[in-house]
């Protein structure tokens, strides 16, 4: 399971996607302001981390239902799931390592447990505080908070989606967990945009294979989608966007209609995107072959956070040179 | 007790100056640093690599050395200077922090960098590694010594209270703290915040012995070291008291540079107050 080494593609370029024109955890926090207009019990906390998680404009506009604890993390998920047993809907935001590792116990025991409606904003998931190093990278996230029973796990792909997950975050009762990114990140959707918890999107039809993203990684299998036209072959992109409860039907459809399944994570391996579709296809029988894209049980080192994607091949070129590996 | 000589304590204020002037260049090529937490916290570092700590740079796990946790790892950018300062790498090979696969970070990674005892980043982590090594150390009838440095906005994480009640339960005298009280963390002041104060009596009534110094002045961060040795019924706090971007004196006192990107302007104001 150790990396073998990433092949490159060794075609042409495609047009890259266009980039949206501000920083996700940015339109994160606006997209929060938006739904606390209408929702006087939505609350905001973070831990010494305001700025970095988008939350200033909330800040600003919402002073009463704002607190900044310091740099306490599992006192701010403690106190989030106290707010929550009076009515109020908190939003915990802090970055992903926090979040998921260093207020585990809290998440688990004071939120998921008693199934408190908190929502827990998870900034800067996967490589995408790339220079931060280990300790700042978010890679086992998914697969921690997929064990715990009562917890929903929503990563959006894009700005347009982020809206939709944060008002359905907010509208679902019960503890959600929020994966969100840092800069800003391609453009996925446009105009109008259906969107169900639980219910993956079909983002481009195609009938030889499919790959299956989550945030980050859908606009790279969209470019992966787009380089393998050139080898003549039609691949189907997925926008997993719930990690949990994760959707069964669309899994199974691509594993019957297409002849081999790739899902793509910036997160480890085991546990997260990769481990939920094998799940399913194993208990359903499946047999098509399913290949598992993302950090292969290491530490992802350094970089720059597309270094990093490139590295460990879950950027778009990478994702189709590994494809036409697989398919030799 | 021993005390620096003024060629002594003048040397320091050099080799910080040095420090200085490395972080804000390593910055400038990895295009971003943390600024304030590590111009706060150089003459900590360099007063302990030059006149407290005993160390061998050709042995980096050499087993009687004393050990330094930078338990407020994001200021890696000071660390790394005064590793290479003092011998442990090629001062050259500063020239990549930051960049894809570097062995320099900005977190340290004891497992990359020769000379760095401990991987840290996540705040609130290192005084409960100190307190395991210290502990080592008495078991193993060693007599080096253990120093861990704190941020003070890290002292608002609950796990340094738990390590705080335990060091002090263990009478672990070759046990150092030193707070770099810079008074700010991320978002701003650590008493508009969450408030810290009183932060000696809090460590006092955890039962340390607390001292409280110019965290600026090597000499005074040296006395206030030597006072810790001569303690010998528990472990010891330093409240050094500093200043957040020292040294810079647009970046002073400020919380917006505790992580930037400066612009070229900056970067020549920089440059310019350091070489005076
Ligand atoms: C557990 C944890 N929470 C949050 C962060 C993000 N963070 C990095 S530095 C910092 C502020 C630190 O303030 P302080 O300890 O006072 O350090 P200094 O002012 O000396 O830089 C924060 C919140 C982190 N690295 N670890």
């Amino acid at each position: 399971m150790k990396s073998a080494k990433i092949p490159q593609w060794t075609g042409d370029p495609v047009q890259p996607l266009p980039m949206a024109d501000v920083a996700s955890r940015v339109a994160a926090g606006l997209c929060l302001v938006e739904e606390a207009r209408s929702n006087p019990d939505i609350w905001a906390l973070t831990s010494d981390v305001l700025n970095s998680t988008g939350l200033v404009p909330f800040a600003k506009a919402f002073p009463e239902r704002f607190l900044n604890v310091g740099i306490a993390e599992q006192s701010m998920m403690g106190i989030a799931a106290g707010l929550a047993t009076c009515g109020k809907i908190p939003v915990a935001a802090t970055f992903g390592f926090l979040a998921s590792m260093r207020a585990c116990e809290q998440v688990r025991s004071d939120i998921a447990y008693p199934n408190l409606n908190v929502k827990i904003y998870a900034t800067h998931a996967g490589v995408a505080l790339g220079k931060g190093g280990t300790t700042h990278h978010a890679l086992e996230d998914v697969a921690i908070m997929r064990t715990f029973a009562n917890m929903t796990i929503l990563e959006p792909a894009d700005v347009l989606e982020t809206q939709k997950v944060m008002a359905a975050a907010v509208a679902h009762q019960g503890p959600v967990y929020i994966r969100l990114r840092r800069g800003p990140g391609p453009v996925i959707y446009q105009g109008e945009l259906a969107y169900q918890i639980g219910k993956a999107n079909l983002v481009r039809e195609g009938n030889d294979l499919t790959l299956i993203g989550c945030g980050r990684t859908v606009g790279e299998c969209l470019l992966a989608a787009a380089l393998l036209t050139q080898r003549g072959i039609s691949a189907r992109v997925l926008d997993m966007h719930t990690l949990k409860p994760i959707d069964d039907e669309a899994i199974a459809a691509a594993a019957r209609e297409t002849r081999m399944v790739i899902t793509a994570e910036d997160h480890t391996i085991i546990g997260g995107l990769g481990g939920a579709v094998a799940e399913v296809m194993a208990e359903l029988g499946l047999a098509t072959p399913l290949r598992r894209l993302g950090v292969r049980d290491i530490y992802a080192g350094i970089g720059g956070e597309d270094e990093l994607l490139a590295k460990h091949g879950i950027a778009g070129p990478q994702i189709a040179a590994q494809v036409m590996q697989f398919l030799e | 007790m021993q005390t620096l000589t003024p060629e002594e304590k003048q040397e320091l204020d050099l080799i910080a100056n040095k420090m200085r002037s490395q972080i804000i260049e390593m910055f400038h090529v990895a295009g971003g640093g943390h600024f304030g937490g590590s111009l706060s916290v150089v003459e900590i570092l360099v007063t302990l690599y030059g006149a407290v700590v005993r160390f061998d740079p050709a042995q980096p796990r050499w087993e009687e050395r004393d050990r330094v946790i930078l338990s407020k790892g994001h200021a890696s950018g000071a660390l790394c200077p005064v590793l290479g300062h003092w011998g442990f790498f090629d001062e050259g090979l500063l020239d990549t922090f930051n960049q894809l696969d570097s062995p320099f970070g900005m977190h340290p990674d004891m497992n990359k960098i020769p000379g760095c005892d401990m991987s840290t980043g996540s705040l609130g982590h290192g005084l409960a590694v100190g307190i395991g090594m210290a502990l080592a150390g008495r078991a193993d009838d060693k007599d080096y010594r253990v120093y861990v440095v704190l941020g003070d906005g890290e002292c608002q994480e609950g796990t340094v209270w738990e390590a705080a009640m335990i060091g002090s339960h263990l009478k672990l005298n070759r046990l150092t703290a030193i707070v770099d009280r810079n008074r700010l963390s991320l978002d701003g002041a650590t008493e508009s915040i969450n408030a810290l104060e009183p932060l000696a009596d809090r460590w006092r009534s955890f039962g340390w012995h607390v001292l409280e110094c110019d965290g600026h002045d090597p000499a005074k961060i040296h006395q206030a070291i030597q006072q810790a040795h001569d303690y010998l019924d528990g472990p010891t706090v330093i409240v050094a008291n500093t200043v957040k971007g020292k040294g810079v004196s647009f970046m002073e006192n400020k919380y917006q540079y505790h992580y930037a990107i400066l612009t070229n302007e900056e970067l020549e104001a920089a440059r310019e107050e350091i070489a005076r």
